[in-house]
């Protein structure tokens, strides 16, 4: 974007080649930056029936926006549509944010370094916008925005940078979907999202992702939380994907911030992923829970989770479940505790293997078959009870995941 | 009707049952006592058709059917149920999923909060089934999964063991309505095999026979207050002794 320092910009030239120091390295030359201009939709519910199913399993509703505070589209590299309801919410292409907000440039690249690897380096230098989603002190919405970021071109990359504040006492939920209508043809998406969660702030970030079995996805996520702050992220996976490499980090910087991470993944036949979370507790009280739950039908999963503790009084806790349902498939859980002085709590526990037999079993004493037993257990491994995730938005969550299931069930 | 004939079982190779034979008619219970390690738990989870437990001889015909070879959830739906001495935590499958999947009527939803109630187990239907819970939450747990399923058959393993005095009365209860104690012989439907340590249970059930297991045989048989009271003088090693006698005899 134009109005960022030429020192970021200088900064991002410089890694334009540096490979992340994870997941398979992505040719970014095979992919066209250019894409078609998408016309504006002033009602996206009139997007095509297609698109809007495809959305729709993303967490996008778009028939009846009833329960949603507001709404951001984005197809390839044209917002389509951003629009908001209430009062002191900020909803808007980065771009116009860029030139409403001239402080908003303090913002960028503050979380997530531009020269991270040569994926940050690409949105800088090609990026296509993004979203802007804000809520002003002490604004708190009762529904969700919700946010898309949708390809359409085959061959496309997309880079988006995305700039997420909840100013003090605010409370903001967000459901972002991430999809395609691409069927087989391969793809890349880049995201750069940078969220800052002020003093007694909250956000919760719920975001599906449902690509294709030829995509390749590098999210670059990170999150400050100031004191009393409360940043609540939950990530989906259960559709193919051929790698999606992710590993965001929260820097609980305030007393008593506290971030929480969800992960359900599930891996289709050659599909590799690598997604962690990591946390910073940088001040005293601040607490963390990491949950991941993996399943492979026959790809490969990488379940990464990282938690540091540097204030005494700090608390952390990291879980990686895994379930290996088919012959083949792998599941790497890497959990990793670091405490850099005495008087922090971390603990973690980490399983992978297949269903137990006996479990089984168990449940088919009392009627079930040996399949509905199976898939009984499934889903149960499946269901995350979220901690301070509101009840609709938990209840979304499920329905995401249960669309998916069928895919796999 | 249960009818077991010769039945030999083996786990992992190894025979734990020998030669067992065994029958319970319509509206009987049955009570099985013995020392750990006898092989009682096995004769249940082969009744109840455990892949582990593997019959090596004979067989087992449940309602006039030979169930042998049946699979788990077959002979569930044929009016087998089992309350498990120690069942799996089962993490994200909810208390409640376990009660409505033994439900034979499942167009009665009412019934779950209902059966909660009376096993006081209203708390636990949003919770994980057996994690966490204590002796006496599993026990009750179990008995509310089988007062939905409502078997024509329930295997009861220890139903009391671990339950405080306090909780003692109601698991009574609950085994009393599941197996019709109250009513006349000639209109009960359910049949009980029970094992039992402690004899309990018996207060609650109308027991109509009782056997011994020793080293995988049913060693005697005969009244089941009778043969408590055995075990409680003289202990398994002289009932040993005896039911070799009576062997000699047979």
């Amino acid at each position: 974007m134009s109005n960022i320092s030429g020192n970021e910009r200088e900064k991002a030239k410089s890694a334009i080649d540096k490979k992340a120091s994870m997941g398979e390295d992505i040719d970014l030359n095979q992919f066209t930056r250019s894409a078609e201009e998408h016309p504006y939709k002033k009602d996206p519910s009139e997007l095509n029936v297609a698109t809007k199913s495809k959305m729709l399993e993303a967490g996008l509703m778009l028939d009846n926006p009833s329960q949603r505070t507001g709404t951001f589209i984005q197809m390839d590299n044209t917002p389509i549509h951003s629009s908001v309801k209430d009062e002191g919410v900020e909803v808007m292409p980065v771009s116009q944010a860029l030139k409403k907000h001239d402080w908003l440039t303090d913002y960028y690249w503050k979380a997530v370094p531009v020269d991270t690897d040569k994926y940050t380096a690409s949105v800088e230098l090609g990026q296509n916008d993004g979203y802007f989603i804000r809520t002003l002190p002490g604004v708190k919405t009762d529904y969700p925005v919700q946010a898309c970021l949708y390809l359409s071109r085959a061959k496309f990359a997309q880079n988006v940078h995305n700039i997420i504040i909840a100013e003090e006492n605010s409370e903001l939920h967000i459901i972002t979907g991430c999809t395609t209508s691409l069927g087989n043809e391969p793809g890349m998406h880049m995201g750069v999202s940078e969220f800052y969660i002020k003093k007694g702030a909250k956000i919760t970030f719920t975001m599906i992702h449902s690509w294709n079995p030829e995509f390749a996805v590098r999210p670059r996520t990170a999150a400050i939380i100031e004191e009393d702050g409360l940043f609540l992220s939950n990530y989906v996976l259960m559709e193919p994907v051929h790698t999606i490499q992710t590993n965001p980090i929260a820097r609980c910087n305030g007393k008593n911030a506290t971030a929480r991470f969800n992960s359900i993944l599930v891996a289709q036949p050659d599909s590799n992923i690598d997604v962690g979370s990591r946390v910073f507790l940088n001040a005293p009280g601040a607490r963390t829970e990491i949950i991941s739950r993996a399943i492979t039908m026959g790809g490969n999963i990488i379940a990464r989770g990282y938690i540091e503790g540097n204030e005494p009084g700090v608390k952390g806790h990291l879980e990686c479940r895994g379930l290996i349902l088919t012959e083949k498939g792998t599941i790497h859980a890497i959990p990793e505790l670091r405490g850099n002085l005495a008087g922090i709590d971390l603990y973690h526990e980490a399983a992978v293997g297949k269903i137990a037999e006996e479990e089984v079993e168990y449940l088919m004493s009392r009627g079930m078959t040996h399949e509905q037993a199976t898939a009984t257990i499934v889903r149960g491994f499946l269901r995350v009870d979220i901690e301070g995730l509101p009840p609709m938005l938990n209840a979304e969550l499920q329905r995401a995941i249960k669309t998916s299931e069928k895919d796999f069930m | 009707m249960l009818t077991i004939k010769n039945l030999s079982v083996a786990v992992e190779g190894k025979e734990i049952l020998h030669d067992v034979n065994l029958d319970i008619g319509t509206g009987e219970t049955h009570v099985l006592f013995g020392p750990n390690g006898s092989g009682k738990t096995t004769l249940l989870m082969t009744i109840m058709g455990f892949p582990k437990y593997r019959v090596t001889g004979g067989s087992i015909l449940f309602k006039g059917e030979d169930i042998t070879k049946t699979s788990v959830d077959e002979r569930a739906r044929l009016g087998i149920g089992i309350s498990f001495q120690r069942p799996p935590v089962v993490r994200g499958v909810k208390t409640r999923e376990m009660v409505l999947a033994s439900m034979k009527d499942k167009s009665a939803p009412d019934l779950v909060a209902t059966l909660a109630g009376k096993t006081d187990m209203t708390d636990f239907l949003e919770r994980d089934i057996n994690y966490g819970f204590s002796g006496g939450e599993i026990k009750r747990s179990e008995l509310m999964q089988l007062l939905a399923q409502r078997p024509d058959l329930a295997l009861l393993d220890e139903p009391e063991s671990g339950v405080d005095l306090e909780n003692i009365a109601l698991i009574g209860k609950l085994i009393n309505e599941l197996l019709e104690k109250d009513n006349p012989m000639h209109s009960r439907s359910s049949m009980g095999l029970i094992i039992t340590h402690t004899g309990h249970i018996l207060e609650y059930v109308n027991a109509r026979n009782g056997y011994i297991m020793l080293d995988g045989t049913i060693g005697c048989m005969g009244d089941p207050h009778e043969i408590l009271t055995e075990i409680k003088t003289r202990g398994y090693e002289q009932c040993a002794k005896c039911a070799f006698r009576s062997a000699h005899h047979v």
